[in-house]
């Protein structure tokens, strides 16, 4: 698997094996999100251990790892969902998202696909999708919104990226899982985040629809930061990317898919002591 | 056309733009016109306990159209929306004591008998202002509005929804009632507010001026209709059936969820505000029993009855239920509220629809979906 899938479009990581995170990275490359000794209790358990990690602009990270390693609890705490109890989170230079709430981080671009595909079942794929194009989200902008030209074609578009042109006018309800998986990730495009984090995108899936998926998430890649939560190897290593391993709330290991699947650490935590 | 031109044309089909222009004539020009033009002897005559009846119905419709735009489109089921109702009566009722001067039972030129009666030398701060119809009208929008906007705030800010929204707005009622009994609060106490005479000059029991309330009774539920309408086919309307269907999937869209509840809470309480002051008059009285929490929970009822989610169906279901009330409580009063509840049962079973679900499933229209836009939804060629 070539290296350079995995930090794009900044230069190559190196293969080395982790070190203190600030300086894993070449000089030039972009910090977008750090997570700073982020601790996470729920009644005296620690769902999230003074964990550490760093994504650069334009990466595409799978972080992995057994049940209750943390993964969604992750999620949470980056998109404002939980508040952590020590640490910080730092978007984009300066910007500390432990003190905003889930509008304002998804504003700032972070967008977020859930474990369970959520679209919004009542309305139509078209209407999900016009719901999450970007633009302003005020109550009075939203009363008197029309969809120009330009958001028209948009959509249109993710309509073919995602498959669903032939099912545009149907409630989201109707589809079959897969397809509210690919709605689901067609709505962040529609966000068009700085970030995408992605919370087992492939759960549930066939075979071909997790072929159809890894595709699309390499394409999706291209032009904006992904995180994928994943469970499914065979997709971890579809997708070819750097990886990041939870266990017990905080990092395991770090590095290329290969690399962290021969660590004896990791090992013995997915195949048990 | 222009495109806000456009924009209204679309906030119905052909349909049911035929069938809301064929309800206007018939409740704004065929009602007024056999009552006061056609002579009580001919059998086409309206008689006039029917249109005091029709009106009062009317307004408890745009009472049930307020809360399906907050229940059916944003899924907060407020059962403390006849306290917005009865705000507006009072401001209501306040300008119409004031308009009594001299004509009181104690002759008083300025103080309400109530107030005569319980020693007060001058009038309250808060009765100033409502001599002035505009100035009582404006206060039947902005009292309403302005406690949804801080109580709605708070309860939306802190997330509290389902079942606790309907609670703590059922203890907001409730509290009102218990409020509003004190004769210390200077509204009339437990008698409340009555005995008008005039509003803006004419004789409030002279049948013209009764034809007049309910003609404009008729006319606010339309203007009402047509602006819930234009709100739930707005991308607004989107944003909230999302909210009701999935809330915290729509703050990580962006969306302030807080702002978009708030907002209908505000825009509903208004219009609940506008029909129990369109409500007073017509009755004649306005009483702290208008805040009892069981009249909260029937406008929920009629909203259920007529079609959640429909904003034609509550108006069906107001005037149905309302009406079934009259024609039961005359000849078994008795069984009124089993006949209520039975049929509170029956419809969440068996219509979930409800009555609108019912008359569309007969047209031969099976509506598959409760949404904003139905079946004259644009389709994206």
């Amino acid at each position: 698997m070539p290296e350079a899938v995995i930090t794009r479009p900044g230069p190559e990581a190196p293969a080395a094996p982790p070190a203190a995170p600030p300086s894993r990275y070449p000089a030039g490359t972009e910090t977008l999100l750090y997570l700073d000794g982020v601790t996470v209790s729920f009644d005296g358990f620690k769902a999230l251990n003074g964990l550490s990690f760093v994504v650069q602009a334009g990466e595409l990270r799978t972080i992995i790892g057994p049940n209750g390693a943390g993964k969604t609890t992750m999620m949470d705490v980056v998109t404002g969902k939980t508040r952590p109890d020590e640490g910080r989170v730092v978007f984009d230079g300066d910007i500390d998202l432990t003190r905003l709430d889930e509008a304002a981080i998804a504003n700032l671009g972070i967008g977020r696909k859930f474990q369970k595909p959520t679209v919004f079942e009542k309305l139509s794929v078209w209407d999900n999708l016009d719901l999450a194009l970007k633009d302003r989200r005020d109550v009075f902008h939203t009363l008197f919104a029309r969809l120009s030209g330009e958001q028209r074609d948009r959509i249109e578009e993710i309509l073919g990226i995602v498959g669903l042109a032939d099912r545009r006018n149907d409630p989201a309800g109707d589809l079959s899982h897969g397809q509210k998986q690919w709605l689901e990730i067609g709505m962040l495009l529609g966000q068009d985040p700085q970030i995408l984090l992605l919370d087992e995108p492939v759960a549930g899936m066939t075979d071909t629809e997790t072929g159809k998926t890894s595709e699309l998430i390499l394409d999706i890649a291209r032009r904006h930061t992904v995180i994928v939560v994943e469970h499914d190897m065979a997709f971890v290593r579809d997708l070819g990317a750097r990886t990041t391993v939870l266990h017990e709330g905080s990092v395991l290991a770090e590095g290329t898919v290969e690399a962290v699947q021969n660590d004896a650490r990791v090992i013995e935590v997915y195949l048990g002591r | 056309m222009g495109p806000m031109t456009r924009r209204l044309m679309a906030l119905e089909s052909r349909g049911g733009w035929g069938v809301f222009v064929a309800v206007a004539v018939v409740l704004g020009v065929v009602v007024p016109v056999l009552n006061l033009a056609v002579p009580p002897s001919s059998p086409f005559h309206v008689p006039d306990f029917l249109v005091a009846l029709l009106g009062k119905y009317l307004c408890l419709a745009l009472l049930a159209l307020a809360l399906d735009l907050l229940w059916g489109f944003a899924g907060a089921l407020s059962l403390g929306h006849g306290a917005f109702f009865a705000l507006g009566g009072y401001c209501m009722g306040m300008y119409l004591m004031r308009q009594i001067g001299e004509r009181g039972v104690y002759g008083h030129p300025v103080l309400p008998d109530f107030m005569v009666f319980l020693n007060w030398s001058e009038l309250p701060w808060y009765w100033y202002g409502f001599d002035s119809f505009a100035f009582a009208m404006a206060m039947v929008v902005l009292v309403p509005g302005l406690l949804a906007l801080v109580f709605g705030w708070l309860a939306f800010r802190s997330r509290i929804s389902g079942v606790y929204f309907s609670i703590i707005t059922q203890a907001m009622t409730f509290a009102l009632l218990l409020a509003f009994f004190r004769n210390e609060m200077g509204f009339g106490g437990n008698n409340g507010l009555t005995d008008f005479k005039t509003i803006l000059g004419f004789d409030i029991q002279s049948q013209g001026t009764r034809v007049g309330l309910y003609l404009a009774t008729a006319v606010f539920l339309g203007l009402g209709y047509l602006l819930c309408r234009f709100v739930v086919s707005s991308k607004l309307g989107r944003v909230l059936v999302a909210i009701r269907d999935a809330e915290s999937r729509v703050r990580f869209l962006g969306y302030s969820v807080t702002q978009a509840k708030v907002f209908v809470f505000v825009l509903s309480a208004m219009l609940a505000g506008i029909a129990g002051a369109l409500y007073v008059p017509q009755v004649g009285i306005i009483n702290p029993g208008e805040f009892s929490p069981a009249n909260s929970i029937e406008v929920a009822v009629w909203v259920a009855v007529g079609g959640r989610g429909t904003l034609a169906g509550p108006i069906l279901g107001a005037v149905a239920v309302n009406g079934a009330e009259s024609y039961f409580t005359g000849f078994a009063p008795d069984f009124w509220l089993f006949f209520l509840g039975g049929l509170f049962v029956v419809v969440t079973l068996f219509l979930p629809q409800g009555l609108l679900g019912l008359l569309r499933q007969m047209r031969g229209r099976l509506p598959t979906r409760l949404a904003p836009r139905r079946s004259r939804r644009r389709r994206h060629a």
